[in-house]
């Protein structure tokens, strides 16, 4: 992919009974938002553990999204007020390594805020479109796209070997 | 030195520990290793001084030292020689049901810091970061307490400088200095097994099914196991310093660590085995929790 024909891939991650039934009305009210983001409905907010985060930045993300309920309005009661702790803790971690902060976002957006999720995603959409692919993982990717291939190799030239 | 020999050996005597995790001397008597004493005579062999580094506590969640207290069916209290802060350990664990307070008997030195590597006399240059900015030289729990309060020798606390000198540095510049560091990363395990907060039974990084954490030594797999490690201890993190210590490839771990114990500090007040009666604090949460950073 050329560099003026990059468009930012932003995965979502957000629960099933507010945010996904917002970004359900989002679409049933016909309001547009953009297609750089790639939704996964989990059950609740509190159930998004960091490693799918890291997953997704492994796999090529350049931004992620995390949303859910209002605090106060968990289907499971808590479940978004602890993972609102987790947040605070894994958010300033990333920034520290040096993920800058607009790449991981959270929002709360609730089942009737179809505007509010376009909202959201267009912000974080656009602020990972100013600063460009996540070059850092890419190239954590690449190398390890070379050793996999080194290590193929290896093989296929002791299968030649051998027979 | 001989008061702490003569009271363990009275409490095996007596039967009120079945065993008690210590130091003893290894090879020069600027070394220490770990020795678990089950028998009383065999408490001479026990040393406290600068030069008891190893925070112990990571023996407590171990199944083979925690049958040890399994005597004829009931059980019976695991001694500890813990430096204050190695408390901390105790007092998180307790506070994270690994173990129960009346289950271990904790031995505490009001203490005087001690070195970064052994054979070197404690001074001002030679003392470990941590006892920089140690919050209590006094044990905050113990069931025995021996030794005096001296003056700490002085010396300015760079770990904090570093830390904070990141701040001026671009999402990208840390970005290369840690996956520079990361990359030296031999997935050894050492900080994992040398923490007595990793005391997990299935740790992610070996779970296959899906594979969360690549576990070859490659730039992406260190990252990401470096990320999850630093996660899972933040605000667990009781500051040991043990997992650097044990890096063979000398990585800055406290460097992580030290920061996410003041991001804890700052946005929670909260310092891990403090205290017995607070929950943890990623097992607990506010309603009232800061939240300006979501949308
Ligand atoms: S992460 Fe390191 S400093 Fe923190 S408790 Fe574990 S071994 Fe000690
Ligand atoms: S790294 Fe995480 S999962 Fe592994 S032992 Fe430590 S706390 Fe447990
Ligand atoms: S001790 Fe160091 S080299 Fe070994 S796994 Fe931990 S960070 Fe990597």
């Amino acid at each position: 992919m050329t560099e003026e024909k990059w468009e930012p891939k932003v995965v979502a991650f957000v629960c099933n009974w507010c945010t996904y039934t917002g970004a359900d009305l989002a679409g049933t009210s016909r309001l547009k938002y953009p297609a750089n983001m790639k939704m996964i409905r989990v059950m609740c907010s509190g159930g998004i553990d960091p490693v799918f985060i890291i997953k997704a930045f492994e796999r090529g993300a350049d931004g992620v999204l995390i949303s859910g309920c209002h605090p106060g309005d968990c289907h499971y009661n808590a479940g978004n007020f602890h993972a609102r702790r987790r947040w605070t803790m894994f958010h300033q971690l990333l920034e520290y390594l040096g993920i800058d902060k607009n790449r991981l976002q959270f929002s709360w957006v609730s089942a009737s805020e179809g505007k509010k999720f376009v909202d959201v995603v267009s912000k974080v959409v656009n602020d990972v479109r100013e600063l460009g692919p996540f070059k850092g993982y890419k190239e954590l990717n690449s190398e390890f796209t070379a050793v996999v291939n080194g290590l193929k190799q290896e093989v296929n030239k002791a299968e030649a070997v051998n027979g | 030195m001989d008061e702490l020999r003569n009271h363990v050996k009275e409490m095996l005597a007596n039967g009120t520990v079945a065993a008690v995790i210590g130091y003893k001397e290894a090879g020069s008597p600027m070394r220490t290793k770990p020795v678990i004493i089950t028998a009383p005579e065999e408490a001479i062999l026990l040393v406290f001084n600068e030069y008891c580094l190893n925070n112990l506590a990571v023996y407590l969640t171990k199944a083979r030292v925690k049958n040890l207290a399994r005597v004829n069916g009931t059980i019976k209290k695991l001694g500890i020689v813990a430096k204050p802060c190695d408390v901390h350990a105790v007092i998180a664990l307790i506070q994270e049901s690994q173990l129960k307070r009346e289950d271990v008997y904790i031995i505490s030195f009001n203490c005087n810091g001690v070195v970064k590597d052994y054979g070197e006399t404690l001074t001002g240059e030679t003392i470990a970061s941590k006892c920089l900015h140690c919050d209590a030289r006094q044990p905050l729990y113990h069931d025995k307490v021996f030794g005096e309060l001296k003056d700490l020798p002085a010396s300015p606390d760079e770990e904090l400088a570093k830390i904070k000198s990141f701040d001026d540095m671009t999402s990208q510049e840390r970005f290369e200095y840690f996956k520079n560091e990361f990359d030296k990363c031999i997935k050894c395990y050492a900080c994992r097994a040398a923490c007595p907060m990793c005391y997990c039974t299935q740790c992610i990084t070996d779970k296959t099914i899906p594979r969360w954490v690549e576990s070859s030594a490659h730039g992406r797999g260190n990252f990401s196991w470096n990320l999850i490690r630093a996660f899972h201890l933040s605000a667990r993190c009781v500051g040991c310093g043990e997992c650097e210590r044990a890096c063979p490839m000398d990585i800055p771990l406290s460097l992580i660590n030290r920061k996410m114990l003041e991001v804890a500090k700052n946005d929670f007040a909260y310092l891990s085995g403090r205290n017995l009666e607070t929950p943890t604090l990623v097992g607990s949460f506010d309603v009232k929790d800061k939240e300006e950073f979501i949308l």
